[in-house]
Parts: structure tokens; sequence; C-alpha cells
């Protein structure tokens, strides 16, 4: 019913593309909006570290270790009187940074990796989706940890060791996209004038496939943070001095009984981070996909 | 009250609220239908034909529709005032739908046999097995050896499963069978067959019917009655004959001349310019004013009432109204 | 004078899980420049994959295409770009035959942009375009509209605009008006002739309603499961037909009259399988007339009179026989 609606309604002027549309349906979802703007906020001070942080993140002062929150160390110091505070925020920075280009690096090789086994189905589909359906086999943390232990720690090699375990998910939403979208007649009709295979890849086939792939990779950052935490926590990943979340709390965890502040901040920021990855997650699948909640 | 018709529909307005306003899917819309009597309701995309449809079996999804006003009495009974399990026992029982799809109306992990042995048993208090044999029967009365009452819809051809799906329509005989296009998705020969099934049964059990379609052959074949809808209104409204040979309305008129003829030599088409209005935004006037030929300068700002020009022939047009701009 | 387009012998068949589906099966025909050629069949006849091996979207299994004296049947990835500019098409679903993600103006101005044409300056590019939407009937200020914006009639406009942009001499129109509202459709039918006389045009155009194809055709083909039954100019296939199908698909037309009276052929029995046909009349199955010869023979296409074809082995060369139908098989249709 809502497609005839829209046809009949057809007239009215406002050029509104695609992307405006959802943009409109996003803003009318509260807690999205909220989320979005405290990740904008996450990243500003992620970005601005330098400027917003009190303290640099590795000033050592043993003088003031162990102590609880107050108005100079509003979320208290840890072990070796770093202020916790300053090394959350950095640790963020590198938790989105890794995040982000994990992800970044999941969608570019999944991505190619789906939309040719979709668009040239086949031999190669078979090869590419069943390499695809043995990686999804293996936990992706196990996956992570093999990779990160495999290679020598760092930031490179963390991002590479979850951005593989990620793959998966991006080639296997590509292809089908791929493959659903081929049986368009837009597609044929773009053969049909002549646009060559790369053109109808790249100026039909991918815009079109941009949907799912926002949303799955708000919700994909989510769990790259966490997979990041994990790796640190098992000392696989970020190396000490630089703040981590993850190797914050595994650094935390000897005293967490007497000083629970310094488990529970970094703890917070991650939960904090997560959560707000997967409402927006929500928010962007259903301001995109409006079919979803017709 | 006393109503002496089978099916009376009176001032039925169906509205939708939608993110871009309120789209006036049915409006004032008022009919009447005899038992055994067949009614074709005929209007293009947007006119607010299955809407109706959906109305008198009392299914208009709320949120976001709402009955704004009306009243819709079937053999005296408003039907609109009735509970959700009244309004149960009285689908099936006394109104079935049959709709345009045929394989989204079928389950497609129950064979077809078994589906047409539950909607009996649903509404009659039959053993499984009387059901089962009563199925058989109905498949046959619908021209399907009894030997496939195990098989599955995907199993059936087109044609056959819009058989399926009206015989499951009319195995609990029905007073009142409304038919959402039944026959469009199908071939013109498999059309014929379903078609002629139709009347047939039709005949038969004195079952009214309600026949919404575009196609004005159709409606030519099996009905008695016709109702042009055009943007949630009725604007002509008769028997084929008034209709077919006295077209009063310039819409319908215009339709009939836009339809290209197997009998007519004319090279081009007559054309209806412009489009539909948007139901959200209705004009003042007559709806159709801004598409007429015949539209006046009144027409923007009086939306005619629905006169009846000869007996049980009504025509909604300022040119056939009282003291209008004849 | 040559015809313009020429059809020998193509086949084309899709490797099915359960065997070779034969789609288009050896069909033969030709169309003279500026004529339309209507191909009328029910859904699975073939017919839209006759339209789509025509203008390469699939490769033919076998037999030849010839457009303008040259054999295209398999084209050079070159001889392919040039022969885009020769021949397009129009698609059926005015919803899915346009990308969402682009603009009118993009969408019309994308074949320009890929052939380079007016020595690849966008603003000329976009002055054709806006050209050509006002041949179509699109206003100047939907260009930077999207599809989803638009009702079915003005998104077939879009369509038949795209296919217009590289001026081809030949178009292949597939169902364009099956999925519009009738005042619509009599808006696009209308602008088609229009265009088919302004720029002298050839189409085939693709379709199972007979009232749209008699309209619009000079000669039409009757396809059975991917097979030519009846072919012949258009007055004389709705004044008498000889094939069997042909004969029941054209009393199966719903007519908006009423106070006729007229004879309608019901069929009986299911529609063969297209997939690894037996060597034998495809209309066997259903066939009021069927005798022994047509389940062991497959029948040829034979010129039963001037300028008729008809594919049955009740008809003889020269020699049109006409086929009454049981009663049994006929219903009185009064309307």
């Amino acid at each position: 019913m809502s497609r005839r609606k829209r046809a009949s309604i057809g007239t009215s002027s406002s050029h509104s593309g695609y992307w405006a549309n959802a943009w409109g349906r996003l803003k009318k979802n509260k807690s999205a909006i909220v989320s979005l703007i405290l990740l904008i906020l996450m990243i500003l001070v992620a970005i601005f570290a330098k400027y917003v942080s009190p303290y640099p993140y590795d000033l050592q002062n043993p003088a003031e270790a162990y102590q609880s929150p107050s108005a100079q160390h509003w979320l208290g110091t840890d072990n070796f009187g770093r202020d916790i505070l300053s090394r959350i925020i950095y640790g963020g920075r590198i938790s989105l940074f890794v995040g982000f280009f994990s992800i970044f690096f999941a969608i570019i090789v999944g991505g190619i990796l789906g939309a040719v086994a979709g668009y040239y189905a086949g031999k190669i589909d078979n090869i590419l989706m069943r390499t695809m359906d043995i990686l999804m086999a293996i936990p992706g943390l196990l996956l992570a940890i093999t990779l990160a232990a495999a290679f020598e720690p760092g930031l490179r090699n963390v991002i590479i060791a979850i951005g593989v375990a990620e793959v998966p998910f991006y080639a296997r939403i590509l292809r089908s996209s791929v493959l659903s979208l081929k049986e368009q007649e837009f597609i044929e009709a773009a053969r049909c004038i002549g646009a060559s295979d790369k053109r109808i890849i790249l100026k039909h086939i991918i815009p079109n496939c941009l949907a799912p792939i926002i949303v799955q990779s708000t919700l994909g950052m989510a769990g790259a943070i966490l997979s990041v935490a994990s790796l640190s926590f098992l000392g696989l990943g970020i190396q000490p001095p630089t703040p981590e979340w993850g190797s914050m709390l595994s650094n935390a965890r000897q005293h967490i009984l007497n000083y629970p502040h310094m488990v529970v901040f970094p703890g917070l920021a991650i939960m904090l981070t997560i959560f707000v990855l997967n409402i927006l997650g929500d928010g962007l699948r259903d301001a995109l996909d409006p079919r979803l909640k017709d | 009250m006393a109503n002496k018709h089978f099916l009376e529909i009176k001032d039925l307005s169906i509205h939708y609220k939608t993110d871009s306003g309120l789209v006036k899917a049915v409006n004032n819309l008022s009919l009447n239908l005899d038992k055994g009597e067949s009614l074709g309701l005929v209007g293009e995309t947007g006119a607010g034909k299955t809407t109706t449809a959906l109305g008198i079996m009392n299914l208009i999804p709320d949120p976001p529709g709402i009955i704004a006003s009306g009243e819709i009495f079937l053999e005296g009974e408003n039907i609109l005032m009735l509970n959700r399990q009244e309004m149960r026992k009285l689908r099936g029982n006394k109104i079935s739908m049959v709709f345009q799809d045929p394989m989204t109306s079928l389950n497609p992990v129950m064979s077809v046999g078994k589906q047409i042995a539950e909607s009996i048993q649903i509404h009659e208090k039959l053993s499984k097995v009387e059901a089962e044999k009563r199925a058989v029967d109905v498949l046959e009365m619908v021209g399907i050896p009894g030997e496939r009452f195990n098989e599955y819809p995907h199993q059936f051809s087109g044609g056959m499963r819009q058989r399926v799906v009206i015989a499951i329509a009319l195995a609990c005989k029905p007073d009142l069978l409304i038919a959402d296009e039944p026959t469009t998705a199908l071939d013109v020969t498999i059309q014929a067959q379903v078609l002629d099934l139709i009347s047939n049964l039709k005949r038969e059990q004195n079952t009214s019917m309600i026949l919404i379609t575009h196609d004005l052959g159709v409606v030519a074949e099996v009905c008695e009655k016709v109702a042009i809808m055009y943007a949630g209104e009725l604007v002509e409204y008769g028997t084929l004959d008034d209709i077919y040979n006295h077209t009063k309305h310039p819409y319908s008129i215009g339709l009939f001349a836009s339809i290209p003829n197997i009998y007519s030599e004319e090279k081009r088409l007559t054309l209806i310019p412009g489009l539909m209005p948007d139901p959200t935004d209705l004009p003042e006037g007559c709806s159709f004013c801004s598409r007429c030929n015949r539209a006046v300068e009144q027409c923007k700002v009086h939306n005619p009432a629905l006169v009846e020009t000869d007996p049980g022939h009504f025509v909604r047009c300022i040119h056939y109204e009282e003291g209008g701009a004849l | 004078m040559a015809s313009l387009l020429e059809v020998r012998h193509l086949k084309k068949y899709f490797q099915t899980p359960s065997g070779t589906l034969h789609a288009v099966d050896d069909v033969n025909f030709a169309i003279e420049s500026g004529e339309t050629l209507g191909v009328v069949g029910e859904s699975g006849c073939g017919k839209s994959t006759l339209g789509r091996t025509i203008v390469h979207l699939l490769a033919p299994t076998s037999g030849q295409i010839i457009f303008d004296g040259k054999d295209i049947s398999s084209p050079s990835k070159k001889e392919l770009k040039q022969l885009r500019k020769e021949m397009q098409m129009v698609f059926q679903d005015p919803f899915s035959s346009l990308n969402p993600r682009m603009t009118v103006k993009s969408i019309i101005q994308e074949a320009m942009e890929i052939h380079k044409l007016y020595g690849g300056d966008r603003r000329r590019q976009e002055q054709e375009v806006f050209k050509l939407m006002d041949t179509v009937g699109l206003a100047k200020r939907l260009a930077d509209s999207y599809p989803h914006e638009l009702d079915g009639g003005r998104r077939q406009r879009i369509g038949i605009a795209r296919a217009l942009a590289l001026e081809p001499r030949f178009i292949v129109c597939d169902e364009p008006v099956s999925a519009l509202d009738v005042s619509v459709q009599a808006q696009i039918l209308n602008l088609m002739q229009d265009l088919q006389e302004e720029k002298d045009l050839t189409y085939i155009f693709i379709t199972h309603d007979l009232s749209v194809v008699k309209h619009i055709s000079d000669n039409i083909c009757v396809m059975y499961l991917g097979k030519i039954v009846e072919q012949c100019s258009t007055d004389k296939l709705f004044e008498k037909q000889y094939h069997p199908y042909a004969q029941a698909l054209l009393s199966a037309i719903p007519i908006p009259k009423v106070g006729i009276q007229r004879k309608r052929i019901l069929l009986k029995g299911e529609i063969t399988s297209p997939i690894d046909p037996k060597p034998c009349c495809r209309f066997v199955a259903r066939c009021p007339h069927a005798i022994s010869l047509c389940s062991e023979e497959e029948p040829k296409l034979l010129e039963v009179e001037e300028g008729r074809f008809v594919a049955c082995h009740l008809q003889k060369i020269g020699r049109a026989v006409e086929l009454t139908v049981p009663d049994a098989d006929v219903v009185i249709i009064n309307q």
C-alpha cells in the first residue's frame, strides 16, 4: 500500500534525495540522535585529547597513587599516580581509531570480495564464499588472538587482526545485496546503454548497497572496540605505556578490591561507547531501511 | 431500522494517518447490493478500491487507518459495531475475500486440501474426515482433480492456485464474496477459466459479489452493476447498461476512451490529461476538475453530490446536479 | 527493401537444475524499417527472453541476428558498444528499471557520458537531456527529482528518454505499459507512436495485452512456449486465426462492451513444461483439435496463405483450414 501511496503523491516539488529522507527519519529518533551527539563528542574529545585532558597520560606521580576521585583528579589516579580521566581520554583515541580502521579494512576487503562474488557468480563465488565460511567458523576473537600472537603486537597488526575477523560479514552483506540488485531492471538498463562492469559496480550497485553496510559497520565498530579491549587485556594488543581501555582494565585487575574506581571508569567508558554505537546502529537501520518499519 | 438491501454502505470515509499527512483514501461512499448481485468496483491505482473492500471486511489496519465516518449494514446489521470475535465469525461464514496474489494467501507448508478442510472446519462443525471429504468436493468443483489433495501450493500453476484460493473462499458458502483483482496476475486464457468458474459458482450458490478491478472488460463479463471510483469517491454508479451505454461522468467517459479496444480502428487513443490528485491534499471542489474537459469555474470550489439521474444511475458531476451549470 | 532486423533460427536455452529450458526455440522473423512488430504470448512463452537476446543482454545459444545487413550474433566488445547506439530497450517495471539513487537528469545523461556524445561536453549533454525531457513530456523542473518521487507514468517517460538518449533506430519495448493504469497507459502509447513517427523508429513491442498490441503493431507474432505459432499482419490476425492457440487467446480477451454475445474457447489441460520438451507440438496437451500426429512430430511454421505463417499440423501450405472448435470447449458469453 505504501508504495502505491508514495507513487500517487509523487508530484511534490522538493527534491529530497534518499539520504535527505533517511536523515529526516533519523532526526525523529531521539535516542539515536542523543547517541550520535555523544559519539561525535567522543570523537572530538579523542581528536583534541591534547587540549582536553587535564594531565599528560603518562605523567607518573607516585605520591598521588591510588587516589579516589577528587577535584584534582575527577576519576582518580592509578597505581602509578597517573590521572585516570586523561588515560581514558587518550585510550578512547586508540579504541575509536582501531575500531574505525579495522572496520574500514573489513569493508574494503570484504566489500570487494563480496561484490566480485555476487556479480560474477559461479566458480569465483563458490571459492570466495567458502573461504569466508571457514573464516566465519573460527570465533572472531580467537582468530584475532591467533593473528595478533603470530605477528608483533602493535597498532597496525591489531587493526589487521580485528579487521580480518570482520571481513566475512561485509563480504556476505555485499554479496547478497549484489545478487538481489543484479535482478533489478536498472542494472540491465545500464548494460543496455553500454555501461562497463566497473561502472555498473561503482555507480549502480555500490550506492545501493551502502545502507546495510553503514548499519553493519556501526554495529561492527562496537564489536571491534570490544575486541581491541579484549586483546589488550590479554596483553596482545596495545602495549604499555600507551593507554588503552582494555589494558587499563588488565592493569587494574589486581587492585579491584581495594581501588574499584580503577576498574569501574575504563569499564564504563567501554560500555558507554558500545551502547552508543549499538543504539545509533539500530536507529540507522530504521532510518535507512524504512520498509522494515512499515 | 429496516434495510431493504442485502448490503448497504452509507457515507463511508476511511482515512490513513501518515508522515506526509492525512490520506483520505475513501470519502463519503454509499452503495447498495442485493442478494445474488455482482458489483464491479472500478478505478485506477490509489482510487480507494481495496480500502473500501478492507472496510467491508472490517480489516482496515489501525493504526494508521481509521474509519472516519459511515455505516455498513449486512442484512440489516451494522458490521462496524461488531466486536472482534463476532466479526471473525462473520468473515468466512458470510463474507469471504479473494486477493490478487494467490501465492501470498496460501500457506506454503500445508497441502492445499488440508487448507481447504481447515477453513471448512473453522466455520462448520464437521469431523476431520468429513471436512476432508468436503474439501475434495470443493477442489473438484473448481476443476482440480481430487487426487491433488495432498499437493502443496508450489506444485500448482498460478491459475490453479487462484482457483484454490477461490475454492477456500467459497468453501463455506459465503453470502458475499469480495474479489480484489482476482485475475490480474493471470494470463488471459487462464483468466478466462477463472472468470468462468466465478460466474458459475456465483450463479449456483446465489452469492453476492464485489469484484474489484481496473479492467472494464472483466466487469462487463461477470457483473450486473458497476461503481466507478476516483480519488476515494464514487463518481458514477449504476447498471452495466447505464455505465457502458449511457456513460455520463466525464471521468468514466475518458476511461472508456483511453482503453485500446480490439473492435475500434482508431489509431490514436483519447487521453485523460494529468494525474489523480494527491490523496493527502484533495482539492476543495470536484477532485476531477483539473483533468476534466467539461470543467467550469464553479467546479473548483463546489464538490457536487451524487445525484440519481435515472432510476438506479448515480452521477457525481455538476452538470447533472439540479440547478447545476447545465 | 532489405529488412532492418532479421532473426534466423534464433535459439536461447538456459541450463537449469532440472534440465535445459528452451526459452526461445528456433524463431525466425524480419522487421522492416519504421514498422512495429508485436510479440504476444503468455507468461513464460519466451517473449522477454527473445527481446533481451536481440539487444544482446543475453547471448544467443545459436542462430543469427542480422541488423542492417550485418550479422551481429556474436559481436566483439567494440562492435557491441557501437550496436548499443543503434538498438535500445524500454523496460517493463517503472519501479525497478530506474536506479533509485540517481536523479532524472543523471539517468538520462548516463548513456551520453558513456559514449562521450557531443564531444563529451557536459554542458551540451545537459542541454540535450532537457530537450529529450521535453520530447517525452517531462517538465524541466523534474530534472533533479529522484524516481521514487514520481508516479509510474513519469517514470516510464524517463525510461523512454534514456532509451532515446543514444538516438537509436530500433527499440525493443518489453511490456512498457502493463504496469500502468489505463489512463496513463494511453498517454504512454500515444507518446511512443508520436516518437516513432517523428524519429522513424522501428519497434519490437512485447506484451501479453492483445488490445494494446492490436493498437500499436503492424505485424504480430503469437508465441507459445518458445515458438512462434502464428505470424501475420495485425489486421489479418484479428480477422481470423488459424492456430488453435491463437484462436483461444483472442477469444479470451475481455471486451469492455455490453449487449454483445460471443463465443469463448476454454482451454483444458496443463501447460507443457518448456524444460527438455519432447519433439512434438507444444500445444498438444491443451489443444481441442489434437490428432495423433501432433504428439509425434513438431509442426513447422508454414505459409498457409499469403503473408500468414502458422505452425500447426492441421494446416497446409497455401491452403488454410478454418478450425471449428467442439461445443464442449466453448462457452457463450452474454454481456
